[in-house]
Parts: structure tokens; C-alpha cells; sequence
């Protein structure tokens, strides 16, 4: 259970990239534009959105993969320098990300073995001895058999694959891991199974997550919380409960809407929202989400205010920060 | 038999097709065997099954898109008219390719020629096909763009592929694929390299060509959920087999192959949170690996002796709703092979 300390924290993190292609102006692309963001120590923290809203750009600042432009990290409430590589190699054994592909993730002329033992040799852990005889245990425990040490990634399957990215991961015993869509990439009988292991591992090893997807079905499963990401910003953030049952912003009603209905329940009759993701270029002040809208207004030209609408449920939406009792819906 | 202009005639009637790779050892492996589906007119089907169940080969052969590895061994796949389009020919089936059927595929970006306007893209297949003027093929492409949900349609025909967006390329494909009002669209996972808000729009999008126009839809997909919103009637494939086909309210609500089953109880839906998942255990078989008998027996939960022996017959499990299954003999249901 989530003991609710904070473990990751991002404070208004920004992260833009420059084009510069003569004779035009440089364009600036914001990926991600003023999060804040806490993780509490034990829990999954989903994060959804549709492709180039950001999601990812989070995940690799959260796990120190990526320098953010602006904003500062605190892990254990200890703020994190980011620009010294010295500073930032105490906190990998803390902190580990898994890819979605599993298969670009491993080096394909390495065994099985020497890539997990790989993250314990850079960190120079244990001897020779015990490193292999870690490596095995932790085959072990993702479920697989001692003689895949000697494999190659190309001779797994995807959902093995995948085991061993996650063994990868956990090989120095971190506290807090990113998933960056680890479940994406398989087929949905596979995918159950590296979910459970997921929750599993949670438990047996105290584990935080920060669970990055656009499936809303496996984010629903897995997250204590979940933040909706919308161009770069953070449009909602709630229980898990709270935000597929009530979601407060217009964007995460359309994203809830959007869920297919159970399979063999009457299909829903719900609107579908219309247009698309705009271009992260040429975003405007405001609320990005107000060209999609249907509730849109005067006022969503400017910036909407992050508001605790209920205990614990946050919206950056004028429809809540206004009046909330006058809002439509809910 | 043919069966020119019945008007219940199937727009696609698949009969019992193998297809096969060669191996490099000259032996051949069946990457599907003996299926057989039909799709009648104005009915929406879907084939669902995981990657590698022969799902995209099988539609791909409709339209003779197979890749020179894969053969096609047995069996015949005819067209409303009663014509086989596995024995039509390079030029017959180019005839039949855009007007009759038409295919979407999952990467609207590759389908599309980068270096030519999506508006000539479109025109070209309504003058080849139809055989118009430049600027009634301009003028339809223009009420196709419309009917499909594309924004400014006479700006957009000048516009390259690059510079729109996934869902906006799919709308493009959509719209080149019913340019000629083909009885039946095949769609390969259309809505997988999309976003979910879009997926939904889509999808919407196949079922308003179904009423407004009557066309079919094959949809493959991996997606149960996705299908089981649009679809009429599925079918499961496993390892190059159907193992079961129905209603889709019927397949879904009450699935009797363990491997549909299965799948149902993998997905991690609402209702799971909190639960264990129930995944399958193990992976498909390689294809070499593939013996006489039930292909999913290595993974099945209720799996006999007589299953590694023998491949299982179809059986009703209701009305038009039948799987190949050992199960269903065993627990007394009314079985008779349908094929």
C-alpha cells in the first residue's frame, strides 16, 4: 500500500527543443510544458495521453534519463543535480526505466546472462561468483528457466523478452521504476502475464511505479493514481477510482468515452470527440485542449488554474475553477 | 455453380484455404489451414487471433498480396459473382483490386506515396477505375474527403503525406479505398498505429459506410474489445486455424474454445482492477513445431490425451455459433462437423 511519503518529485519541469533551419525563426516545441508532479513511495502512478502529448519525455526526466530545460527533481526530498553525471550515478541503483521495446532494449550479441549481470559490473557489485549467482536467482524469479542465461535476446519471445527487461531493471534492487509502455509491444495473452508479474514484484519488493501508457484498460488495472496528459501539460490528476468514473476534464471524459465497452456488453452509445492532437508548435496561451472542446469559451483563451476540485482530484479546466457547482459534464 | 447477381450471394466466400511457407529445405509449413468465412453483404465480420495466427496473411490473399514466401496451396476464395480470385491473374485481379474489394492497411504513412499529393493519390485510383476526366475525379475526391471527416477539403488535395497526421492519413486511405464504392473493405488493423480518440472516430467512420453505402467489412484485428464493438460476427484464429466463430455477443458472452476464453480473461478490464489477471500460459508454438492435433493443446488448461493426438472437428455451441473443440463433444452438446 502506498505509504504516501513522497519518493520522485517534479516541480514545473519544462522541456522544449529549438529547431533552427535557416533562413526561417527558430521554432521552439514545448513536449512538456510546466508539470508538477509527486510520486508517493509504493504506489503506481499512471500517466496517459495520447502519442506527443508528453507522457514519455516525463518518464525519461523521472528516471534522470533526459535533462529537463527548466524545473528541478527531488528524490526522497533530496533535490537532484542533473547536470553532473557523478551526482546522477548514486541514484541508478535507486532508479530504473524499462522500454517498450524490449527486443532494441537488449544488445542482440550478448547472452541473456551477461546483460543482466551488466548493470552489476558497471555499478561493481559483489564478485564474479556473485553476480552470476544473482543473475540466476533473478532469472528465477521472473519466471524463467537457469539455462536461458546462455541465450541470445533473439531467441526469446516478446513476453520473454520483456521479462528480461524488467529483470534488467531490478538487478540493483531500485525503489522507484518507470515503465515506459511495457506492455504495448505484446499480445494481449502475454501482456497479462508480465502484468501480473509487475504486481507481483510490486509487492514482494516495495516497489513505486510510474506507469506511462496509452492503453486506458492497462492503466485502469494497474495505477493507485493516474495523471492525464494533454500537449505537454498535466489536465487531470486523480484516485483511479475518481478519474475513470468521474473524470472532470473534458479531455479525460473524451479519453474515458473512448474506451471500447466490455466485449460481449452492448457497445456504448457515447459522442465521440472530433479533430485530433494539435501541433505541439504552434501552441497558443490558454487551454490546449480549447480547439477540441466542446465546452469552450471566451475565458479558455486563458491559462486554466490547477484546482483541487475534490479531495485528492485535480483539473486545470475553467468548467472547475469558475464555478464548480454551475460546470456542466460531470 | 455460380451464383451471378443473387442478391444473398456472400461478397466474399473463402473456402477451406492453406497457405503455405516454403522453407529454406524445401519442405513446406502451413501458415494457414483450412479456413473457410464468408462476408455478406453489408455484414461487418472480424478475424481476431495474436500476432503470427495468419490473421493478415489470410486477408492479404484475398487480393492475391501475398509475399512471394508464402503459397497459396489449397482451397478458393470467390467473389460475389462467383468468380475465384485466387485463379484471376495478375490483370484480372487489378480489375477487381480498388473496385470490388478494397484494403486498408495498419501504416497508413507507408501505403501512401510520400512524393505525390494526396489529392492525386486518390483521383488516380477514381480515373483508373472509372475512367473520368481529371476534374470530375478532382471534384469526387473532394466529396469523398468530405464524407470520410476531412477538414478543408479543397486545400488538403494539394497537401503531401508528411504533413498530415496519422488519423488524417488513415481518413485518406479510407477514402481512397470506397473512391469506387467496393462492395467490401478489408481492414487490417486500421486503427492499431492510432490514438484512442481517433481510433474511436474511425471505427464510427466504417460503420456510417456500412449504412450509408452497404459496404462489407473484414476487419483484422488483435483487439477483441475493439471488435466486439463493431463487429457482427467473429472469428478467433489460432496458430492458422479458426478455433471458433459466432455473433460476436455470442462469442464474447459465451466463448467456448478455452483459447477465446482465454484472451477474454487477459484483458485488463474495469471490472478486473484489484483481481489477478488469468493469462494463457506459455506462447503460440513456432510453426515446426505445430503438430497433428490441437494446436492450443500445449497451452490449454483443459487439455486431453485425444487433443495431441487429433485435430477437433467444429461443433455448435449455439446458433450459427461453432468452435473446434474437444470439449464440446465431451460435454454432450449437439456436434456436427459444420464443414
Amino acid at each position: 500500500m502506498p505509504s504516501g511519503e513522497t519518493i520522485m518529485e517534479l516541480r514545473h519541469v519544462e522541456k522544449s527543443y529549438t529547431r533552427r533551419r535557416w533562413p526561417s525563426a527558430p521554432e521552439t516545441l514545448r513536449a512538456v510544458d510546466g508539470v508538477s508532479l509527486s510520486i508517493r513511495s509504493g504506489e503506481t502512478l499512471g500517466v496517459v495521453g495520447e502519442s506527443g502529448c508528453g507522457k514519455s519525455t516525463i518518464g525519461q526526466i523521472a528516471s534522470l534519463l533526459l535533462q529537463p530545460t527548466a524545473g528541478s527533481l527531488a528524490f526522497r526530498g533530496r533535490p537532484v543535480s542533473l547536470d553532473r553525471r557523478s551526482a546522477r550515478g548514486p541514484l541508478r541503483r535507486q532508479i530504473q526505466y524499462v522500454f517498450q521495446d524490449p527486443y532494441a532494449s537488449l544488445n542482440p550479441r550478448r547472452t541473456i546472462g551477461r546483460l543482466l549481470e551488466e548493470p552489476l559490473a558497471i555499478q561493481r557489485i559483489g564478485s564474479r561468483a556473485e553476480r552470476k549467482e544473482r543473475v540466476l536467482r533473478m532469472l528465477g524469479r521472473i519466471g524463467l528457466d537457469a539455462a536461458y542465461a546462455r541465450r541470445y535476446p533473439h531467441e526469446l519471445s516478446g513476453g520473454q523478452r520483456q521479462r528480461i527487461g524488467i529483470a534488467r531493471a531490478l538487478m540493483l534492487s531500485p525503489d522507484f521504476l518507470v515503465l515506459d509502455e511495457p506492455v504495448s509491444a505484446l499480445d494481449v495473452s502475454v501482456q497479462a502475464q508480465i502484468l501480473n508479474l509487475l504486481k507481483e514484484l510490486q509487492e514482494e519488493l516495495s516497489l513505486t511505479y510510474l506507469f506511462i501508457s496509452h492503453d486506458l484498460n492497462v492503466v485502469h488495472y494497474m495505477s493507485d493514481r493516474v495523471a492525464v496528459m494533454y500537449l505537454g501539460r498535466i489536465v487531470e490528476l486523480a484516485d483511479v477510482h475518481d478519474l475513470y468514473a468521474a473524470p472532470l476534464h473534458p479531455y479525460s471524459q473524451a479519453l474515458v468515452a473512448s474506451i471500447p465497452a466490455e466485449p460481449g456488453a452492448a457497445p456504448k452509445e457515447t459522442e465521440i470527440i472530433a479533430g485530433e492532437l494539435e501541433d505541439a508548435r504552434h501552441l497558443h496561451a490558454g487551454c490546449a485542449f480549447r480547439a477540441r472542446c466542446p465546452y469552450a469559451h471566451e475565458r479558455c483563451g486563458q491559462p486554466p488554474e490547477w484546482t483541487e476540485v475534490r479531495p485528492g482530484h485535480f483539473a486545470a479546466c475553467h468548467l472547475w475553477t469558475a464555478d464548480p457547482r454551475g460546470a456542466r459534464g460531470g | 455453380m455460380t451464383n451471378t447477381g443473387k442478391a444473398d450471394a456472400p461478397v466474399l466466400d473463402i473456402r477451406d484455404v492453406r497457405l503455405e511457407l516454403a522453407t529454406g529445405s524445401g519442405r513446406s509449413l502451413p501458415v494457414v489451414d483450412g479456413v473457410s468465412l464468408r462476408v455478406g453483404k453489408g455484414e461487418i465480420v472480424g478475424i481476431v487471433g495474436e500476432s503470427g495466427c495468419g490473421k493478415s496473411l489470410l486477408s492479404l490473399s484475398v487480393l492475391g498480396l501475398l509475399p512471394p514466401a508464402i503459397r497459396f496451396a489449397r482451397g478458393e476464395i470467390l467473389k460475389r459473382d462467383g468468380q475465384a480470385l485466387n485463379r484471376l491473374g495478375a490483370a484480372g485481379l487489378r480489375r477487381v483490386r480498388g473496385k470490388e474489394i478494397a484494403m486498408i492497411f495498419q501504416d497508413p504513412m507507408s501505403a501512401l506515396n510520400p512524393s505525390l499529393t494526396v489529392g492525386r493519390q486518390v483521383a488516380e485510383a477514381i480515373r483508373l477505375h472509372e475512367g473520368c476526366s481529371r476534374r470530375e475525379a478532382e471534384a469526387r475526391t473532394v466529396a469523398l474527403f468530405r464524407k470520410v471527416g476531412l477538414p478543408r477539403p479543397e486545400s488538403l488535395l494539394r497537401e503531401y503525406p508528411h504533413r498530415l497526421s496519422g488519423g488524417m492519413r488513415q481518413r485518406v486511405m479510407i477514402a481512397m479505398a470506397v473512391s469506387c464504392r467496393p462492395e467490401l473493405l478489408i481492414a487490417d488493423e486500421p486503427t492499431t498505429a492510432l490514438d484512442v480518440t481517433i481510433q474511436a472516430q474511425i471505427l464510427a467512420l466504417m460503420k456510417k459506410l456500412r449504412e450509408e453505402d452497404g459496404t462489407s467489412v473484414l476487419l483484422i484485428s488483435h483487439d477483441l474489445g475493439l471488435v466486439s464493438g463493431i463487429c457482427d460476427r467473429i472469428m478467433v484464429m489460432y496458430a492458422g486455424k479458426i478455433v471458433e466463430e459466432g455473433p460476436a455477443a455470442d462469442v464474447l458472452r459465451r466463448p467456448a474454445h478455452p483459447y477465446t476464453a482465454g484472451l477474454l480473461a487477459s484483458i485488463p478490464l474495469p471490472s478486473k482492477k484489484g483481481s489477478k489477471l488469468l493469462p494463457i500460459e506459455g506462447s503460440v508454438p513456432a510453426l515446426h513445431e505445430r503438430g497433428q492435433g490441437c494446436a492450443f493443446a500445449s497451452r490449454c488448461a483443459h487439455a486431453m490425451a485425444r487433443c495431441t493426438r487429433e485435430a477437433p472437428a467444429f461443433g455448435y455451441a449455439g446458433v450459427s455459433h461453432a468452435a473446434a473443440c474437444h470439449l464440446l463433444e465431451e460435454e454432450g452438446e449437439i456436434v456436427h462437423a459444420i464443414r
